[in-house]
C-alpha cells in the first residue's frame, strides 16, 4: 500500500539546515526499511505554472500556483506501508523531522 | 390453548431475538470484519441475520445456539454479497471463497475480534464524533436512526458519517487489529474516552428539549465498559472507567427529582443502588490491591467510591478526597479537575479557601457552567449574595442540561 505524504508548510518553504539533516537521516532510515517510494522538496509557489488544456484549443498557462493560500505544498514522500499505522508512525516522524505538517492520503487501489 | 403458547413462543422468540442482539452483535461483526476484511459487509450481513431470525425464531423456534445461528446466517448472507459483487470475476475468487469457508475458527480468537472491532472504530485517524458513532454501530449495535437521535443529528447526517468513516477505513487502510505493546496505552484509553463520552452524554445530558438523564446511553455505555472490560481483564484503567460509571449510575434515581439536579448534599442516599454501589466499590477494591499505579479514571472511581461509602454527607472522609484529587491533578493537568478539587477543598478548609483556589481558573474556565455554578455556590456560603447572584446567572446561560438549569434557578432565586 502507498501513502502520500504532503508536507504542509505555513511560511518559509526553505529547510533550515537542522531540518535538511533530520530529513535526510529519516530518508536513510525509510530506504533502509523498505519505505521510500520517492520524495522530494518542491520549489516555491511563485515557480509554479498551472496548466490547463482540457478545451479544443491551445494549452492556457497561467503563472503562480493553482491555489493562493498561507498553507501550501513544500515537499512529498510516497512512502509503502502496510497499514495506516506503520504510515501513521512514519508520517509522525516525518513532520518531526522537516517540522512542517504532514497529511497523509492512501494512493487509489486497483479494484 | 394452542394459540396461548403461540403467542408465548412468539414472545420468547422476541425476548430471544433482543437478548441476542445484546450478546451476539459485536461476535457477529467482528468475527465477519476479520473474515471479510471490510466493516461494510460485516455490518449489513450481520443486520440480515438479525433480521432473519426475527422473520424465523418466532415461527420455527429460537434454535439451540443462537450465536451460532447468526454467524453461520450472516456468514452466508455476507457471501452471497460478495458473490454479487463479484460476479464479472473469474471463479478464482469464488473458489477462494469456499475454501475459506472450511476453516476452522479457533476459539480463543473470536474475544480478540471484538477487541479488534473497538480500536478499529475508535481509531485516532478518526474524528471523535465519528469514532463515538461507529462504535455504537459496529460494537453496540444500535441502529443509524437510534444513534442520530442520541445526538440530536439528522439521520441521513448520521448515515453519512459512519458510512464516510467506512470508507475511509477502508481507502486509507485502518488495520483491523490489536495496537503493539508501544502504541496500546494510547490507544485503549482512546477506546475508553470514547464509552466515556457516550456516558457523560447521557448522565449530563445536553439540549433543551433531552430528558435530563438518558439512561439509554448510560446503560449502553455501561454496556460496552463491562465488555471492554472482559476483553482486557489486566487492564486498570479499563476497570476503572467501568466502576466510575457503576458508581456513578448507582445514584442516578437520587440525582434527579421533579425534574430538578439534586445536588449530592441533598440526595437520599437511600435511593442509591447498592448492587451497583458494591460491584463499583469490588473493582476499586480490587485495583487497589494490584499496588499498580492508578490511571485517571481509577483514581476518579476511587473519588466517588469514597461519597458512595459515606452513609451520610456529613460523614464524608474530605481528607481522603482532596488526597484523591492531589493525586489526580498530578495525572490530570486539566482546569476541570483543579475546579473539581477545589470543591472538595471547600468543605475541609472552608469556602475562602476554595473560591481563592476556584478564581484562579477564571480565564480557563470562563465559558464553563460549573465553573460559574460553583463560584455562586462559594459566594453565597460567605454570604456574598449579590455575586453570587450574578455568578449564578452566568451558570444557568451556560448550563447545557436542564435539570442543572432548574437547580440553579431555585438556588439562585433562593438567595437572600
Amino acid at each position: 500500500m502507498q501513502y502520500l505524504f504532503s508536507v504542509i508548510a505555513e511560511g518559509p518553504a526553505q529547510a533550515t539546515q537542522e531540518e535538511q539533516a533530520a530529513v535526510d537521516v529519516f530518508n536513510d532510515r525509510v530506504i533502509a526499511e523498505g519505505h521510500w517510494v520517492f520524495g522530494g522538496g518542491l520549489g516555491e509557489t511563485v515557480s509554479a505554472t498551472v496548466i490547463d488544456s482540457r478545451g479544443a484549443g491551445e494549452p492556457i498557462f497561467s503563472d503562480g500556483p493553482y491555489v493562493e493560500s498561507k498553507e501550501y505544498l513544500a515537499g512529498f514522500w510516497v512512502i509503502e506501508a502496510a497499514d495506516l499505522d506503520v504510515a501513521l508512525k512514519l508520517a509522525a516522524e516525518a513532520s518531526h523531522a522537516c517540522n512542517r505538517k504532514v497529511e497523509i492520503r492512501p494512493f487509489l487501489q486497483p479494484e | 390453548m394452542t394459540g396461548t403458547t403461540g403467542a408465548t413462543d412468539a414472545t420468547d422468540a422476541r425476548e430471544a431475538v433482543t437478548r441476542a442482539h445484546h450478546e451476539e452483535w459485536a461476535r457477529v461483526v467482528a468475527t465477519l470484519t476479520k473474515r471479510f476484511g471490510d466493516l461494510d459487509i460485516a455490518e449489513e450481513a450481520a443486520a440480515e441475520a438479525f433480521a432473519a431470525a426475527v422473520e424465523h425464531w418466532p415461527a420455527d423456534g429460537v434454535p439451540p445456539n443462537p450465536g451460532g445461528w447468526l454467524t453461520t446466517t450472516a456468514h452466508r448472507k455476507a457471501i452471497d454479497r460478495v458473490r454479487r459483487e463479484n460476479k464479472r470475476d473469474d471463479k478464482h475468487k469464488e473458489a477462494q471463497l469456499l475454501s475459506d469457508d472450511e476453516r476452522p475458527e479457533p476459539v480463543g480468537a473470536i474475544e480478540d475480534d471484538r477487541l479488534r472491532l473497538f480500536f478499529i472504530c475508535c481509531h485516532p485517524a478518526l474524528a471523535p464524533e465519528t469514532r463515538v458513532a461507529l462504535t455504537l454501530r459496529m460494537v453496540g449495535g444500535l441502529t443509524v436512526p437510534e444513534i442520530a437521535r442520541a445526538f440530536f443529528v439528522q439521520e441521513t447526517a448520521m448515515g453519512q458519517r459512519i458510512t464516510r468513516a467506512k470508507a475511509k477505513i477502508k481507502a486509507a487502510r485502518i488495520p483491523y487489529r490489536v495496537p503493539d505493546a508501544q502504541d496500546l496505552p494510547a490507544r485503549v484509553s482512546g477506546v475508553l474516552a470514547v464509552l466515556f463520552l457516550v456516558f457523560n452524554e447521557g448522565y449530563l445530558a445536553t439540549g433543551p428539549d433531552s430528558d435530563p438523564v438518558r439512561q439509554d446511553l448510560t446503560a449502553e455505555a455501561i454496556r460496552l465498559a463491562r465488555l471492554i472490560r472482559t476483553l482486557m481483564p489486566q487492564d486498570g484503567e479499563a476497570a476503572g472507567l467501568l466502576a466510575l460509571m457503576l458508581l456513578i449510575e448507582a445514584r442516578r434515581s437520587a440525582r434527579v427529582a421533579a425534574g430538578e439536579l439534586v445536588a449530592l448534599d441533598e440526595q437520599d442516599r437511600g435511593a442509591w443502588d447498592p448492587g451497583l454501589i458494591a460491584e463499583g466499590h469490588r473493582l476499586v477494591r480490587e485495583r487497589l490491591a494490584t499496588g499498580q499505579a492508578p490511571g485517571r479514571y481509577q483514581v476518579l472511581a476511587a473519588i466517588n467510591a469514597v461519597h458512595t461509602s459515606a452513609r451520610d454527607y456529613r460523614d464524608t472522609d474530605w481528607t481522603q478526597i482532596v488526597a484523591l484529587y492531589d493525586q489526580l491533578v498530578r495525572l490530570d493537568r486539566s482546569p476541570v479537575v483543579a475546579l473539581n478539587r477545589a470543591i472538595a477543598v471547600a468543605e475541609l478548609d472552608g469556602p475562602n479557601v476554595a473560591l481563592a483556589a476556584v478564581d484562579g481558573l477564571a480565564d480557563r474556565l470562563d465559558g464553563y457552567h460549573a465553573y460559574h455554578a460553583a463560584r455562586a455556590d462559594l459566594l453565597r456560603r460567605l454570604g456574598r449574595s449579590g455575586e453570587s447572584r450574578a455568578a449564578y446567572d452566568r451558570a444557568i446561560e451556560l448550563a447545557g442540561n436542564t435539570a442543572e438549569v432548574a437547580y440553579l434557578t431555585r438556588r439562585r432565586d433562593q438567595l437572600v
